[in-house]
């Protein structure tokens, strides 16, 4: 095999036990919980683009942190929580913000590039913001996920029933008095947070695979939004530990083993439901 | 003023978008019990004037009343069926836990659903015929489920007028016939005040007690006996439409089979007739007679 070495490493049961390892496993939980319940949404909300579109926009907060000696993931929650609710205000009628968000999102990139080359420190970050580095989270971050999923916990148990009806019926949710500019600047500022903690795990390019793809293998699998919402997260908690263990015991990227899983399940699934209907 | 009787009360209406009158001059009363068509050519307002009823867009003159309130302060009464339900084709919802949204989807806060909520669900869910679809996902329904769904949903939380915006848009002619048998059965049996937007009257003419027509920028509402006439629904639709009875007593609107080239038809759309027209209020509907002959003759 030449130069390439793609071999079992049979010491991986000590990388496993390795403290960074621990603080990936417990990262991995709390960006699973996020991540599944807020995919449900942002599938019933026809908004995956725009979720995709938010960890772009956060890239150059990202990568402008570093220019400034900042944190990473504030910069990255300052400018993805500024395009939330950018696009939040601009309404849920998607078909007309395709082609805005899409500007915004190669703009943004652009912009996370130039940033990148004024300083060599960013420069050097670039590339695990852009494909994740679950493995070097830190116990500060792992508070702030913490937060994060509590907060989001008890909004979501106030805001439920309303923003589901918003996001299945909007119209209807409208005329029976659902404040529905306000669940949607509420989504789209709950999704910004999501995107911030899951970006660490597997990088702004493959979120799509982490947060989307989970809950669009819930929904193949569950009738109801509560189910789905937890059979996501367990999906999204397999990906991430899963991929965490493999990519201990082989010589390939947490990130890359971590999304191929994601999109693994979601096959099968489909496939299973192409089946099942003939 | 609230001692009306009336289920909808218009009072010299208006609804502009930017500088563009959308109609003007609305003034009618729509009684309880009835079952009205709104029509007009497409563009005249008719989603928009549901959508003032229900007090989702500002009138820019006059008032709206709805079941004894200003429009949109009684909308837990209403029942709203929007049209573009039937596009929300990839849910995975089930019909169950769509039509219990009608009931509990505005409350905020920690709710289990209770068992008399479900009972509603499952009520609502038989009398438009979907109960043994309960447990199946919207995107395994037909378009004609999925409005029986939808009409569910907005009948679960009890209402006295419910309002349906093109329900038998794209369904099948079976789909119609249900859907409206459905309505029938609201009215009859319920005594609940229907509203529906339509562009084809034939399926709702059994059921209708009048219609709503969007005339000339202007909105009018007329009892049965006069909505069926042919000059004014030529001069509705903007192209020739004869009303035929069969010998059982049935009525039918068709358009009139090859249209002669030579024939004036009246292209205006509704904006450019709501500007054209600033006469008197009060002589209008002496005006929108003239207007209907002289269009009829104009085809022969």
């Amino acid at each position: 095999m030449g130069d390439i070495n793609f071999a079992f490493d049979p010491d991986w049961m000590s990388t496993l036990t390795a403290p960074f390892m621990t603080n990936a496993f417990v990262a991995g939980l709390f960006i699973a919980l996020a991540a599944g319940v807020m995919g449900y949404f942002t599938i019933a909300r026809h908004s995956t683009f725009a979720a995709h579109a938010l960890a772009h926009i956060g890239l150059p907060g990202a990568t402008g942190a570093v220019l400034f000696g900042l944190p990473v993931s504030l910069g990255m929650g300052v400018f993805a929580l500024g395009g939330a609710l950018v696009i939040g205000a601009l309404g849920k009628r998607i078909s007309e913000r395709e082609i805005a968000t899409g500007t915004v999102l190669a703009f943004a990139t652009g912009l996370g590039l130039f940033f990148a080359r004024l300083s060599s420190s960013a420069s050097q970050q670039m590339q695990s913001i852009l494909f994740g580095s679950i493995l070097t989270i830190t116990k500060d971050q792992i508070i702030g996920f913490m937060v994060f999923d509590a907060l989001l916990l008890i909004l979501l148990a106030v805001i439920y029933r309303p923003l589901l009806f918003s996001s299945l019926d909007e119209q209807v949710a409208q005329a029976k008095g659902v404040p529905i500019g306000l669940m949607n600047v509420a989504f789209m500022a709950i999704m910004a947070g999501v995107i911030t903690i899951a970006v660490p795990a597997v990088g702004t390019l493959l979120i799509f695979a982490l947060v989307i793809t989970p809950a669009a293998t819930a929904n193949i699998l569950a009738g109801s939004p509560f189910k789905a919402m937890v059979i996501a997260s367990l999906l999204c908690l397999v990906s991430i530990w899963l991929g965490l263990v493999l990519s201990a015991m082989f010589p390939a990227p947490p990130s890359f083993i971590i999304v191929t899983l994601s999109t693994l399940f979601w096959a099968i699934a489909r496939a299973a439901y192409a089946l099942k209907a003939h | 003023m609230s001692k009306n009787p009336d289920c909808i009360v218009f009072d010299d209406a208006a609804i502009t978008r930017g500088d563009h009158v959308i109609w003007q001059h609305g003034t009618f009363s729509i009684p309880y019990g009835s079952v009205t068509a709104i029509v007009g050519t497409n563009g005249a307002g008719k989603t928009t004037m549901m959508k003032a009823e229900l007090g989702l867009l500002p009138l820019s003159h006059g008032s709206v009343t709805v079941l004894g309130k200003p429009a949109g302060q009684a909308n837990k009464r209403i029942g709203y069926v929007p049209q573009s339900y039937v596009s929300n084709v990839d849910s995975n919802l089930t019909a169950e836990q769509s039509v219990l949204l009608g009931l509990t989807g505005t409350r905020f806060g920690i709710h289990l659903v209770t068992r008399e909520e479900r009972d509603k669900a499952r009520q609502a869910m038989e009398f438009t015929g979907i109960a043994d679809k309960a447990q199946y996902r919207l995107s395994e329904l037909s378009g004609g489920l999925r409005q029986r769904v939808a009409i569910a949903q907005a009948l679960v939380s009890d209402p006295q007028l419910l309002m349906l915006d093109e329900p038998l848009a794209n369904l099948d002619l079976a789909s119609q016939r249900a859907a409206v048998h459905v309505l029938a059965r609201l009215n009859k049996e319920l005594g609940m005040t229907i509203q529906v937007v339509a562009h084809d009257l034939n399926m709702l003419l059994p059921i209708m007690t009048g219609a709503v027509y969007l005339l000339d920028g202007h909105p009018h509402y007329a009892d049965m006996g006069k909505v069926l006439d042919s000059d004014l629904l030529t001069h509705l639709y903007g192209t020739q439409v004869q009303v035929v009875t069969t010998p059982q007593g049935d009525m039918f609107v068709t358009p009139t089979p090859d249209e002669p080239d030579t024939q004036m038809q009246d292209m205006h759309t509704a904006t450019e007739v709501a500007q054209m027209h600033h006469h008197d209020h009060g002589s209008l509907h002496d005006r929108t007679a003239v207007d209907a002959s002289a269009a009829g003759k104009d085809g022969k």
